[in-house]
């Protein structure tokens, strides 16, 4: 008993010295996410194949993306950051950023050629919006509607129509792309619509347009709730991310059409918090270097319809991996479905957004 | 009784005077007392009184202007806004010499963003010029004013420096202000433009609809506390499992059945269609609405209000009931004159628990109120977790907080909080 436990510990010893030596790397990694289907899509396309080389790690999931700026600050004052790689949209890393609460990115140096030797940024391209922002997926947020219950929209300007389309729409509860898209349905150019927006007429005009459809609005704070309105039948037509709408038409079969007329683009990528000790910090740049490659972002679109951030993956994706349709024509980056695509100005909105929101608020609550 | 007066003071057995002795017996055990209770005092105090502290301290604190653009805000005080005039070219070099340090430091984004709350574009103009500044020779590279606004047109307009000149001080009242719909003009405080009012409304709104969450609680708990109190112990112990069965069930559940339940394709409007009350076309609002978070927030808060006013009722004693009948009272009389005033410290305390667990909610409003039946604590929410302005949170939460000791105080005037029993 006693040889056998004095054995065990010269073996544990001895296996352990080497791989001491050669690491310095912490073999703890919390990741920040935001649950469900897409948390699930990183597990397996990032996660699990990094496990596998690397069993000594073990992987802790916070789903708190949601409340990533808020929590990485408090963090950071206490001077306790738990966290070490954080999912989060462009415009919540573009805070981060700013305020000196992300580490910045070398994407040349720390990220993965693609495999044509296409260095990061380029293969990125415009879609790096920030120094501290490695972009994973490109998504959008568009409308679905229900096939059985009014005719098939061809405009995003449909939600303004309701003698056409009747009943209830769902938007989100939030002025971003509502402004945007009721300026455009209101006859201004989709060039002109920032500088429009710019001014207090267009923010008025964008409101008025609003209150045409106000009381036939639903308005939604979590992704989940456009889908489940349009499944109970509550709303005709409504906004939400079309991973979404992916899965409530594909996997669950709801007569639900998506509507991708000027869809709206938006990114969600990796951020890595400022201030991690040395051989944590080692650790999420090896991970982050594996998980953003070329081919661990065109596996994740065979679990989630949003589209891979490297043009060089785009020609890598699949088929689902469960279903096994493809994927492709399910890609708001899909030729057919970014005829007219809406994009949203990431720096506008950091200025006026603190403003616009103040107003959109107030017109909510009158 | 001039003997005393003559003999000095009364004296202990060990010949200190007697009052001297009485208050160190006293001192002593006040302080064993403090010394019992001072492992949960210290908890309180670190865990929960220093960071409300800290976080409230956020609604008045400004040091990040004049930490970050300390030469600028020295340079500033000289100009005078009201001259219509821009800032001469020390003040612009000034701040091309503070904007270098910042941007080496990664800072002007963060006092760029402070300022945003109050001009909304400069946070851009931050951003923009940090990058080039750090570029610059501040010996030879002069003047600066032409170079600042070739980067950015804002620098140029006079709002911006005289955003800095009002936000320059080490405290502000801005947050405050913003946080009762007001702003910091050219002249002082004055009310924000229509279009921008909302915390007023909403503060009163969540003062309203919780008083009517309250006296909701009130009237359909108390039936049920009194039921509870007069049933036999075997029949009213299974009672009171039912009405503590919905603290054992997620917050969220119980909210996520109430939208099942209300809403227009749901289980009371088809059954309302069903029978006939209700026309297909014209199904009844329940949520999304005022009325969706008056209904959740009561089923939710009910506890609260039926446990003090049971243990209250339980003590009261049946026979002053059967001394009232006998002396001739109604049924209505007796209870009204006799029953009914016993129970009110059990009221106040139900109500009391329940306004104030009412004010502070928000995930309840936030899920079934849509626009018209959200509270104030939803906006303090996004402040805090989604638009990153604690100040303003702090703020509002600093006037929520006020509201409620002050109505406390307003409730122990009038009702009197020693009339106040949980049993």
């Amino acid at each position: 008993m006693k040889l056998s436990k004095l054995s065990a510990l010269a073996m544990t010893t001895a296996l352990c010295a080497p791989s001491a030596f050669a690491e310095e790397m912490a073999n703890e990694l919390t990741l920040v996410s935001w649950g469900g289907a897409y948390q699930a899509s990183q597990q397996k396309a990032y996660v699990e194949p990094y496990l596998a080389a690397n069993p000594d790690v073990k992987v802790i999931w916070d789903e708190s993306s949601a409340e990533a700026v808020a929590k990485i600050r408090a963090m950071n004052e206490a001077g306790n950051v738990t966290w070490d790689l954080v999912d989060a949209v462009a415009s919540d890393s573009m805070r981060l950023c700013d305020e000196g609460l992300a580490e910045e990115i070398n994407h040349d140096e720390d990220l993965a050629a693609a495999p044509d030797g296409t260095p990061a940024s380029e293969d990125f391209g415009d879609l790096i919006v920030s120094d501290c922002f490695v972009p994973q997926i490109v998504y959008s947020t568009t409308f679905g509607y229900r096939t059985d219950l009014i005719d098939t929209p061809d405009t995003v300007c449909a939600i303004f129509d309701t003698e056409k389309y009747p009943g209830k729409r769902s938007l989100q509860k939030r002025p971003i792309d509502n402004m945007e898209w009721a300026l455009y349905c209101d006859g201004v150019a989709k060039d002109d619509i920032y500088d429009v927006l710019s001014t207090d007429e267009g923010v008025e005009q964008a409101l008025a347009k609003l209150d045409t459809i106000k009381d036939q609005v639903v308005w939604w704070t979590a992704g989940a709730e456009t889908p489940q309105l349009l499944a109970d039948g509550e709303v005709v037509m409504g906004s939400t991310f079309n991973g979404r709408l992916f899965s409530a038409i594909a996997e669950q079969g709801q007569p639900i059409g998506m509507l991708w007329d000027m869809q709206s683009f938006d990114l969600d990528g990796w951020v890595v918090p400022a201030g991690l000790p040395a051989d944590r910090k080692a650790r999420v740049m090896d991970f982050l270097k594996f998980a953003t490659d070329t081919q661990r972002l065109a596996d994740q679109a065979a679990y989630i319809s949003y589209g891979p951030a490297r043009a060089s993956s785009a020609p890598l994706v699949g088929k689902h991996a469960e279903l096994g349709i493809d994927m492709a024509p399910h890609m708001p980056t899909d030729p057919a479905n970014s005829a007219n695509v809406h994009v949203y100005d990431y720096e506008w909105w950091a200025d006026n957004r603190d403003d616009l929101n103040a107003k959109f608020q107030a017109w909510l609550a009158k | 009784m001039t003997d005393i007066s003559h003999s000095g003071p009364v004296l202990a057995a060990d010949g200190t005077p007697l009052k001297r002795s009485l208050a160190r017996a006293l001192r002593m055990q006040k302080l064993r007392a403090l010394m019992l209770i001072a492992p949960l005092l210290l908890f309180i105090l670190v865990t929960f009184i220093l960071p409300v502290a800290d976080m409230l301290f956020r609604s008045v604190e400004n040091r990040i202007v004049q930490d970050t653009l300390p030469q600028t805000v020295e340079a500033l005080a000289d100009w005078d806004p009201a001259s219509g005039q821009l800032p001469n070219e020390a003040v612009f070099a000034a701040m091309a010499a503070d904007l270098q340090v910042a941007a080496e430091q990664k800072t002007h984004t963060k006092v760029a963003k402070r300022l945003n709350y109050e001009n909304p574009g400069l946070s851009s103009v931050f951003r923009k010029s940090g990058r080039k500044v750090k570029k610059w020779d501040l010996a030879t590279d002069g003047p600066f004013r032409e170079k600042l606004i070739g980067i950015d047109d804002g620098w140029g307009d006079i709002e911006l420096w005289r955003t800095i000149k009002t936000y320059s001080g080490t405290f502000t009242s801005g947050y405050f202000l913003n946080a009762v719909d007001m702003q910091l003009g050219a002249e002082g405080p004055e009310i924000r433009p229509e279009n921008e009012r909302i915390y007023n409304t909403m503060l009163v709104r969540t003062m309203r609809m919780s008083l009517i969450i309250t006296f909701s609680c009130i009237v359909l708990g108390y039936p049920v506390a009194w039921i509870l109190a007069n049933l036999p112990a075997r029949k009213a112990n299974l009672l009171l499992i039912l009405v503590l069965l919905p603290f054992w069930t997620s917050l969220l559940v119980r909210t996520s059945a109430w939208k099942i339940l209300l809403q227009q394709q749901g289980v009371i409007n088809d059954t309302l269609v069903w029978i006939g009350l209700v026309d297909d076309a014209n199904r009844l609002v329940l949520i999304n609405n005022e009325l969706g978070t008056i209904i959740a927030m009561t089923h939710i808060l009910l506890p609260f209000m039926i446990l003090p006013m049971y243990s209250v009722m339980q003590t009261i004693n049946p026979s002053y009931l059967r001394a009232a009948k006998s002396l001739g009272a109604t049924d209505w009389t007796a209870f009204w004159r006799v029953y009914f005033p016993q129970t009110v410290p059990g009221i106040g305390a139900g109500s009391i628990l329940v306004f104030i667990l009412a004010v502070g909610y928000y995930i309840t409003p936030a899920l079934v109120g849509g626009t018209k039946g959200t509270f104030i604590s939803n906006l303090i929410a996004y402040h805090i977790s989604t638009s990153g302005n604690w100040g303003l949170g702090a703020a509002l939460g600093a006037i929520l907080l006020a509201v409620v000791l002050l109505l406390y105080w307003v409730y122990d005037k009038v009702v009197g909080i020693d009339n106040v029993k949980l049993g």
